[in-house]
């Protein structure tokens, strides 16, 4: 269930309240977010549409504890996440979020294998383990047999399922997708989001996406418009309803 | 290491320049390590002298010779146990490119003036025997392939002629810094056939029973003299070996001035290079802060990439120069002593760390401080 009204329970997965985001370009204060609420729930997939500038990616930040907000609050699964020191944030993400970026930001001189290892670096898994983990998020992004490909080696639908078994690996609270498809063609693209589905189907993952794309935002349970920085409607969308 | 191969791939994605910035670390290191060599054999003297003796030279010039008669004289100075004499000889052998030292020594009394100079008795007892017979050092010997027995023609500069010797012995150091590239052959033999300063000798080593006393000895030494013919200006041999390296110049100061450009220079081209690499990898650092590594990680990543960078690069360009000098004297006799220690190396390592680790602060900070958000929106 998702709710922009602000009157989503306390059991929300997501909940956000009064989220405002203002930056100041020299004497101009500019209003990127104006006081948006918004509950998710767990093992929703919910698509944030909106033309540029109205504030989707830096929702994202904000919910994935990558900004702080300049008013307003972030509570995930009970944590609000706003009151948190810089450090405490940090390690709140390693446990909590599964960032998928529209460039992928694969690292070009680690393998496949070392770049889903990374988040597991933060946790007390030994060696075997942490293979173990990385070789079962190769194998759910159908990638098994390229693991020891550097990022060059792959094409950009396979870097994206590279970055999206190195979101997955540490089983986090939940995905954050900055245009997981902006840079695909068709093709990848749709693997990729039957990829998100299934995470979120089958896996029973909580997913939140910003696209451009309509066919990509179809696939989400929920469609939410953002303009000048207001969430202003909800659509239930797609083929996953 | 569980980091490891993260540092490893930070410093491999730019081979050339990882190389570059590594080899200049090594010739860095290298040069800091031979400037330390040749300032040591220069110190050589001065650190190995004995503190309990004192060296007595003519007050016009070390070239002016004493009476061999000032012996006697000073052997009953109350505080003196030992009295020993030598002289320059300054012949060449075969060109006058193979420098080495040649004395003139009191075959009675030298061995014992200087025992970290250690001849076996069997080699010094044949010396004695020979009118003609010297003792070399062990690196001299090791320079001309020299060997017990060989006969070694020098031709005098300062006392005409061609001197034959017989080599009778071989004499080694106790301690590695111990010169051992000296030609000692017999005073009387010298003495015999100079044709001049009959009855002279070139200096007097003198050892004191107390070495506190040295500076009333000193003064005692020089006023027994005084108003003779043959002043004397004594002094203890440290600090006769430490005027003869000021002559030189100030060989310190020289080279810590050029140690010293050598280091900040270094310093500006690995700082540089790190704040580039930093600079080029902007993204990829924030997406290690995305996924959950501190700032702290971050600064410690980059730091770790300079030290391992300045450490291999020290090591080899401290490696190049310990080979180098295994190698003995470039100069063909001018730095005996050219050696290595190895506290010269451990500096030189830490130096490398050091310069690694203010080389890499700064880039390090930036990548510490760099915000996700800003670094991600940047192409």
């Amino acid at each position: 269930m998702v709710r922009i009204d602000g009157r989503g329970d306390a059991n929300s997965l997501i909940r956000a309240r009064g989220l405002s985001k203002t930056y100041q370009r020299g004497s101009e204060a500019i209003h990127v977010l104006q006081g948006l609420n918004l509950d998710v729930d767990a093992g929703d997939f919910v698509a944030f549409m909106g033309p540029s500038g109205s504030g989707k990616t830096t929702l994202l930040n904000l919910l994935g504890g990558l900004d702080v907000p300049s008013a307003g609050s972030v509570t995930v699964a009970g944590d609000e996440i706003t009151r948190m020191s810089a450090r405490k944030l940090t390690a709140w993400r390693a446990r909590h979020v599964g960032f998928v970026f529209q460039m992928y930001n694969l690292i070009p001189v680690l393998t496949a294998f070392q770049n889903i290892e990374l988040p597991l670096l933060l946790t007390g898994l030994s060696k075997a383990e942490r293979s173990r983990h990385v070789e079962t998020a190769l194998a759910v992004v159908g990638l098994a047999d390229r693991m020891h490909h550097y990022p060059r080696q792959l094409s950009g639908g396979q870097e994206q399922r590279v970055g999206i078994a190195r979101a997955i690996v540490a089983d986090p609270t939940f995905l954050l997708c900055d245009e997981p498809t902006g840079d695909l063609d068709r093709k990848s693209a749709d693997e990729i989001l039957d990829l998100l589905e299934r995470l979120v189907g089958e896996h029973g993952k909580t997913a939140l996406m910003v696209t451009h794309d309509p066919l990509a935002a179809e696939r989400a349970r929920v469609v939410l418009h953002l303009e000048k920085g207001v969430l202003v409607d909800t659509v239930t969308a797609g083929r996953a309803r | 290491m569980k980091y490891g191969h993260l540092i490893l791939s930070g410093l491999l994605r730019k081979k050339i320049r990882t190389g570059l910035t590594a080899g200049s670390f090594a010739v860095a290191l290298f040069l800091f390590a031979i400037l330390a060599v040749v300032r040591g054999a220069f110190q050589q003297g001065v650190d190995v002298a004995g503190a309990d003796r004192l060296v007595v030279l003519n007050r016009v010039s070390i070239i002016q010779p004493l009476p061999l008669a000032y012996r006697d004289r000073l052997a009953r100075i109350p505080g003196v146990t030992q009295v020993t004499f030598a002289n320059w000889f300054g012949g060449v052998y075969q060109d006058e490119r193979n420098f080495f030292p040649q004395f003139a020594i009191d075959r009675e009394t030298y061995r014992q003036m200087f025992p970290e100079f250690v001849v076996p008795d069997a080699e010094w007892q044949a010396f004695l025997a020979d009118r003609e017979g010297a003792i070399v050092g062990e690196a001299l010997a090791e320079r001309f392939t020299w060997k017990v027995g060989d006969r070694i023609p020098i031709r005098g500069t300062i006392f005409p002629g061609t001197w034959e010797f017989n080599i009778r012995g071989v004499y080694r150091g106790q301690r590695v810094q111990d010169d051992t590239s000296q030609f000692w052959f017999r005073w009387d033999y010298l003495d015999e056939r100079k044709s001049f300063a009959k009855g002279f000798v070139g200096w007097y080593t003198v050892r004191i029973a107390d070495p506190d006393a040295a500076v009333r000895l000193v003064k005692t030494i020089d006023e027994l003299f005084a108003n003779s013919p043959s002043e004397t200006r004594t002094d203890t041999e440290k600090a006769f070996a430490a005027s003869w390296v000021k002559q030189m110049g100030n060989i310190q100061l020289l080279l810590l001035s050029i140690g010293s450009v050598v280091f900040f220079t270094l310093l500006l081209v690995a700082g540089n290079t790190m704040a580039i690499a930093v600079r080029e990898r902007t993204r990829e650092l924030a997406v290690l802060k995305a996924v959950g590594f501190s700032n702290g990680f971050v600064l410690t990543l980059v730091i770790a990439e300079t030290l391992v960078v300045a450490a291999v690069g020290g090591g080899v360009g401290l490696g190049l120069a310990k080979l180098f000098t295994l190698r003995g004297d470039p100069t063909g006799g001018l730095l005996p002593f050219f050696y290595l220690p190895p506290s010269v190396i451990i500096l030189g390592a830490a130096l490398a760390l050091a310069v690694g680790l203010m080389a890499g602060i700064l880039p390090a900070l930036s990548a510490a401080k760099l915000r996700v958000v800003d670094a991600l929106r940047r192409v």
